[in-house]
């Protein structure tokens, strides 16, 4: 069977950018008497499957797309997991 | 005034700004499918227009940013041949690097869709030469995320530069958060890049343009553009 191996890819808003969404998700969980809810930050999550099992290549892949794609710099830090 | 305006996918603007570059200009632009790798030769204007490109899928933008086309208009842009983007455009063109920042979600979270009230704040730019500085324009704008954004280097930069083009106003051209809808940074409804080609702006002045409309302030950047062009010529 090809190996392939699967990644993860998390971008968040940098600090201090303003996050409408996630203040509206944070007023959201209160509402619903969510307790302990301090703040709330919205982001995403890329599940990535990666042909062959090079950890190295695959990293350098993600990074790549992360760069090109999947994060805008100006507001978004991002982090990759491989996961195996 | 050899204008083209790139049709990406997902866009409803396309109409609106053609009709509006032949009336104004009397020269029927060409409609530039975004898989294309080149623009018609002698285009002097290329015009991004708005619309949810891609359904404004990962980010407003984002996706169209990296099509195809996109490597012609940066290479027209370098040549120094003038981009007008406009809502959707705009944020493409922010995805895209041709203009500084990006685009957030409107801080109120609503898709805003009325007229609003621009200060402009040059005139002394191939897109603005039809106006005063100072005037203040009534243009319909219609978005959900036109929230301008940058880090504080560069808004002090734009701001030190004259990169801030249009601004969100009360009727009489004054400052006021209240006529800021969307929360945007300094309520910056517009800006230029550093060499004066390159104009992104949220509202839609196409749509401004014809008496019938009851306004014709949008009409002045268009003017001013075919004007730009004859003189050159």
């Amino acid at each position: 069977m090809e190996k392939f191996m699967k990644a993860r890819v998390i971008v968040t808003l940098k600090s201090g950018i303003l996050d409408p969404q996630g203040k509206a998700i944070e007023g959201a969980l209160k509402s619903l008497g969510v307790a302990g809810v301090a703040s709330v930050r919205q982001g995403k999550v890329f599940d990535i499957e990666l042909d062959g099992a090079d950890k190295t290549k695959a990293e350098a892949a993600l990074k790549a797309a992360a760069d090109k794609l999947l994060a805008n710099t100006v507001i978004e830090n991002y982090r990759i997991e491989v996961v195996g | 005034m050899k204008s083209a305006v790139i049709v990406f996918p997902g866009i409803n603007r396309e109409r609106d700004m053609a009709r509006t570059l032949k009336l104004v200009s009397g020269v029927e632009p060409a409609m530039v499918w975004y898989a294309e790798s080149e623009l018609p030769k002698g285009t002097d204007l290329v015009v991004m227009p708005g619309g949810f490109s891609y359904g404004d899928y990962l980010r407003c933008g984002a996706i169209a940013a990296r099509s195809p086309i996109m490597n012609a208009v940066r290479t027209h842009a370098e040549k120094g041949g003038l981009v007008l983007a406009v809502c959707n455009g705009f944020q493409i063109a922010c995805e895209a690097g041709l203009l500084p920042g990006v685009l957030m979600r409107n801080a109120a979270l609503k898709f805003i869709c009325r007229d609003v009230y621009l200060r402009v704040e040059r005139s002394d730019t191939p897109f603005t030469r039809g106006y005063n500085a100072g005037q203040v324009i009534r243009v319909p704008t219609a978005h959900g995320e036109g929230n301008y954004v940058a880090d504080t280097a560069t808004i002090q930069k734009l701001e030190g530069e004259g990169g801030v083009i249009f601004r969100y106003t009360a009727p009489d051209g004054t400052r006021d958060e209240k006529f800021n809808f969307n929360g945007a940074t300094n309520a910056i409804a517009g800006i230029i890049n550093k060499r004066g080609n390159v104009l992104g702006m949220m509202p839609h002045p196409e749509n401004h343009v014809e008496s019938v409309i009851g306004c014709t302030d949008g009409r002045g950047l268009f003017a001013g553009l075919a004007q730009y062009f004859e003189r050159a010529a």
